[in-house]
């Protein structure tokens, strides 16, 4: 009788893999992308769908190209994932080739450049939205007003097409998000204090009737979807709690000092792509850190930088720029916050006996 | 009592039920018999028979040999037919010696040593009868238990831990001895206890298991000394570091023993057979195993004679359904890959399982993705993750420096992968070099010691030789100095 006696034990194993994990994620992101498909129409569908297609495309190329089996990667989800949350991050109304574009600094350049999968340095979907922030200003900062699904006013299928694929006709509808407007107007001179109470109230914020790129909007239903990552433990607490604590304290302490010059913690909260951010960017797991400890250090830093950048730097939206610079210490963090070993003291040693 | 929280673990599929309600079934004297020297930790025994001797149950065949060792007896009367190289449980397959004994069918004791009186033997006597007797963990670590039991002479011992907790999935051999036999494992504890000169005996029992903790508990309601608790369902609980804190809340330092912080921990299989062998002067000639695993027919606790052959147990168990995809020895856990069912069940045997491909979920190797999981489950807080990426690039120095050697193999990390990145397969292999390293260092050490000795001595040599050629040559030049001046 032939048994195997290649390697060691155990020889029983928990129902995960990284497909189970890809698809919990993707699952959480459904109900707030299915917002705002409606909320932005046809073209938010048509470049939702160009994004995932491209990164997938990209990554079947890429595949093939290292030399490498195409089925177990592809079909486990993380290029989908990444070009789910690319979209999520774009303008709903951007043309075709900006998707494209982001796939490909997305999958070769932020991914396989590295080795692929889980040998990244920085989160691909945030690579791609600043590369392409910077590269087309213009066209990344183009918002529309929310024109819902088959409402009157709201793009047609055919006209959606243009849209996406054409020269389209965004100029006359173009608006400032709600961190945009105010970054506006305080470069104008009209203090915060002023200028907030003409972006829509906290109410409309939370439901997501707003302007801004998918994942921007819909605050309430992306934080579900994290909820829904916590209770399945894909991921932990520490991440998303320390990301938006940090912010909302940044926030609320400067604004009672100065609320002319600051936006309050709520308003951190509850504009941009906050939640998305910390739920679904910053908790990736290939580029945050591994353990716990680390992952309060990360948190933090993310908050922070978005704080900064927030309310210090040229962008109004700082997120995608702070989940990139802690990408970049994740592996310092990671020397460096580590668990206690059994038996050990925090630096290694053992432990002292009672009476040594 | 109040218990303390341990770190990490996992919370695997059980799968006890297969076997955790059926009565221990004595398994029928087989054919043959095959015993190892080396069923134990330490210096393999040394035969005291030969082929063709005829012998009793429970007569001494092969001696331990040395301070670590143990002795084997005869699980039962018969001839003696060799001596000779047999595979061994072990995934090598490797032959190792083994005596091998043809049952007569008759079944007869030999003489035993005289029942020792536990209220009054000392220590010392309880020892050497459990040494005596070729008592090992039976938990399986097999280590000589005469030895650990003398560890209350080294140092003051409090607390006998007695391991219930049985963590591995499938296994239920200690449930099954709890409950059957609770009023032995008492009293064997009892002994144990009194051979350490512990004041306490705590029994760590996991909660999955209450009819055997609701029979503990009854058997030993009559000792004030004797407690038994109820521990938190989390695997790797029965590891014995992770025991001691859970009950006592102390944290064995790192290359300590629990008995440096005044606890000693043993299985409860092992005091059933203290038990036997200080009230009856029975050895060791017998073990409960559990066969389980989706290939077994009728899966069951068998107490089985050393020696037995695995595919008896198997057969006894109404063979395999399906060809298995693992043959275990042990818990799914830990427990080691079997190469053939044509090894002898030995001490440390506590499960025999055939496991089906299903049961397995054996996937192809991904990628790691850096979840964490297995940070955040260690229960040693070790990061397997970066030991891991170390040790594939052949980096052991600092897979050494992030612990690997202080990681106990329990096989959470393994388990918990969504990568399914075999990563006690890695620490196991880290392991085994690094001791080969640390071998071949001593070996090194030793043998420039031997040359800078010999340089030493040979240089001495020379210089003696040159001293004496000097004054060799200053005589000589003294005696032509006062040869040129006698003339004058």
């Amino acid at each position: 009788m032939m048994t195997y006696t290649d390697k060691s034990g155990p020889f029983t194993h928990a129902a995960t893999s990284v497909s189970k994990t890809m698809n919990t994620v993707l699952l959480a992101l459904v109900p707030a992308t299915l917002f705002d498909i409606w909320l932005f129409g046809w073209p938010a569908l048509f470049l939702f769908a160009i994004t995932i297609g491209a990164c997938m495309g990209a990554e079947a190329l890429c595949l093939n190209w290292a030399g490498k089996p195409l089925k177990p990667t592809l079909c486990d989800g993380s290029a989908a994932l990444t070009g789910w949350l690319l979209a999520m991050s774009l303008p709903p109304w951007a043309p075709w080739w900006i998707a494209v574009l982001g796939a490909v600094f997305a999958i070769p350049l932020a991914k396989h450049v590295f080795g692929g999968l889980g040998q990244n340095v920085f989160n691909p979907a945030m690579v791609a939205r600043v590369a392409l922030l910077v590269s087309f200003p213009v066209q990344m900062t183009l918002f529309v007003l929310p024109h819902p699904m088959f409402a009157t006013g709201s793009p047609g299928f055919m006209e959606a097409l243009s849209i996406t694929f054409g020269t389209g006709t965004l100029d006359s509808m173009s608006a400032a998000s709600a961190l945009g407007f105010i970054k506006t107007e305080l470069s104008r001179g009209v203090p915060v204090a002023e200028s907030i109470k003409q972006v829509p109230s906290l109410m409309d914020l939370a439901s997501g009737v707003r302007i801004g790129s998918m994942g921007e909007t819909s605050a309430v239903l992306v934080l579900l979807g994290g909820l829904v990552l916590l209770a399945r433990r894909i991921i932990s607490w520490h991440i998303p709690v320390t990301v938006l604590g940090t912010l909302f304290i940044m926030g609320t302490l400067f604004n009672a000092v100065d609320p002319t010059r600051f936006t309050p913690g709520w308003f951190h909260l509850m504009s941009g792509a906050t939640f998305l951010g910390a739920f679904f960017i910053a908790t990736d797991y290939v580029t945050s850190p591994v353990s716990k400890q680390g992952q309060l250090v990360y948190g933090i830093g993310i908050g922070l930088l978005t704080w900064v950048i927030r309310t210090f730097a040229g962008y109004p939206e700082g997120m995608a720029f702070a989940v990139l610079l802690m990408n970049s210490l994740t592996p310092i963090i990671d020397q460096h916050f580590r668990p206690r070993m059994f038996g050990r003291t925090r630096k290694g040693q053992p432990l002292p006996l009672k009476g040594e | 009592m109040k218990l303390f929280p341990v770190r990490g673990g996992i919370h695997p599929d059980y799968r006890k039920e297969r076997t955790s309600e059926g009565a221990i079934v004595a398994l029928p004297l087989p054919k043959a018999l095959y015993l190892p020297l080396q069923q134990h930790i330490g210096a393999p025994a040394e035969p005291v028979v030969k082929a063709g001797d005829a012998v009793k149950k429970g007569q001494l065949l092969a001696k331990g040999a040395g301070a670590v060792s143990a002795p084997t007896h005869a699980p039962t009367s018969g001839i003696i037919s060799a001596i000779t190289e047999v595979a061994a449980p072990h995934p090598s397959g490797l032959a190792q010696l083994t005596i091998v004994l043809q049952p007569d069918g008759k079944d007869e004791w030999a003489e035993l040593p005289a029942a020792l009186d536990p209220s009054t033997a000392s220590p010392e006597d309880i020892r050497a009868r459990v040494a005596e007797c070729g008592i090992v963990g039976m938990g399986g670590a097999t280590f000589p238990s005469a030895v650990k039991l003398g560890l209350g002479t080294q140092k003051p011992i409090e607390t006998l831990l007695l391991n219930g907790a049985e963590c591995e999935p499938y296994l239920t051999c200690d449930d099954r001895v709890m409950r059957e036999y609770a009023a032995e494992v008492v009293d064997g504890a009892r002994i144990m206890a009194r051979a350490l000169g512990a004041a306490k005996i705590v029994v760590g029992i996991e909660t999955n298991k209450p009819a055997a903790l609701a029979a503990m508990t009854e058997a030993a309601k009559t000792f004030a000394d004797v407690e038994v608790v109820g521990v938190p369902v989390q695997y790797p609980m029965g590891s014995e570091r992770h025991l001691v804190q859970a009950i006592t809340g102390l944290e064995t330092p790192a290359r300590k023993l629990t008995a440096d912080l005044g606890v000693v921990v043993h299985n409860v299989g092992t005091a059933r057979a203290v038990h036997d062998a200080v009230r009856f002067g029975r050895p060791l000639i017998a073990r409960v195993v559990t066969v389980s695993g989706g290939a077994v027919a009728k899966p069951q606790n068998l107490e089985v004679p050393l020696g037995t052959l695995v595919s008896e147990l198997v057969a006894f168990c109404g063979g395999l359904t399906e060809p298995p995809r693992r043959i275990v020895n042990g818990g799914p856990m830990m427990g080691q890959p079997l190469p053939s069912l044509d090894v002898p069940v030995i001490k440390g045997t506590c499960g025999i399982l055939a496991l089906t491909a299903v049961e397995t979920n054996e996937q192809p190797v991904g990628p790691c993705i850096r979840c964490g999981t297995c940070v955040t489950i260690c229960p040693c807080g070790l990061v397997p993750v970066e030991m891991a990426s170390y040790i594939r690039k052949d980096n052991l120095e600092a897979a050494a420096t992030a612990g690997v050697t202080d990681c106990v193999s329990c096989g959470s990390c393994s388990y918990i992968c969504p990568s399914h990145i075999p990563l006690v397969h890695y620490f196991n292999y880290a392991k085994g070099a690094l001791a080969a390293q640390g071998r071949e260092q001593r070996k090194q050490d030793k043998t420039k010691e031997l040359v800078e000795i010999h340089n030493d001595r040979v240089e001495k040599l020379a210089q003696a030789k040159r001293e004496a050629a000097a004054a060799k040559k200053a005589a000589a030049a003294a005696a032509a100095a006062a040869q040129v001046e006698t003339p004058q």
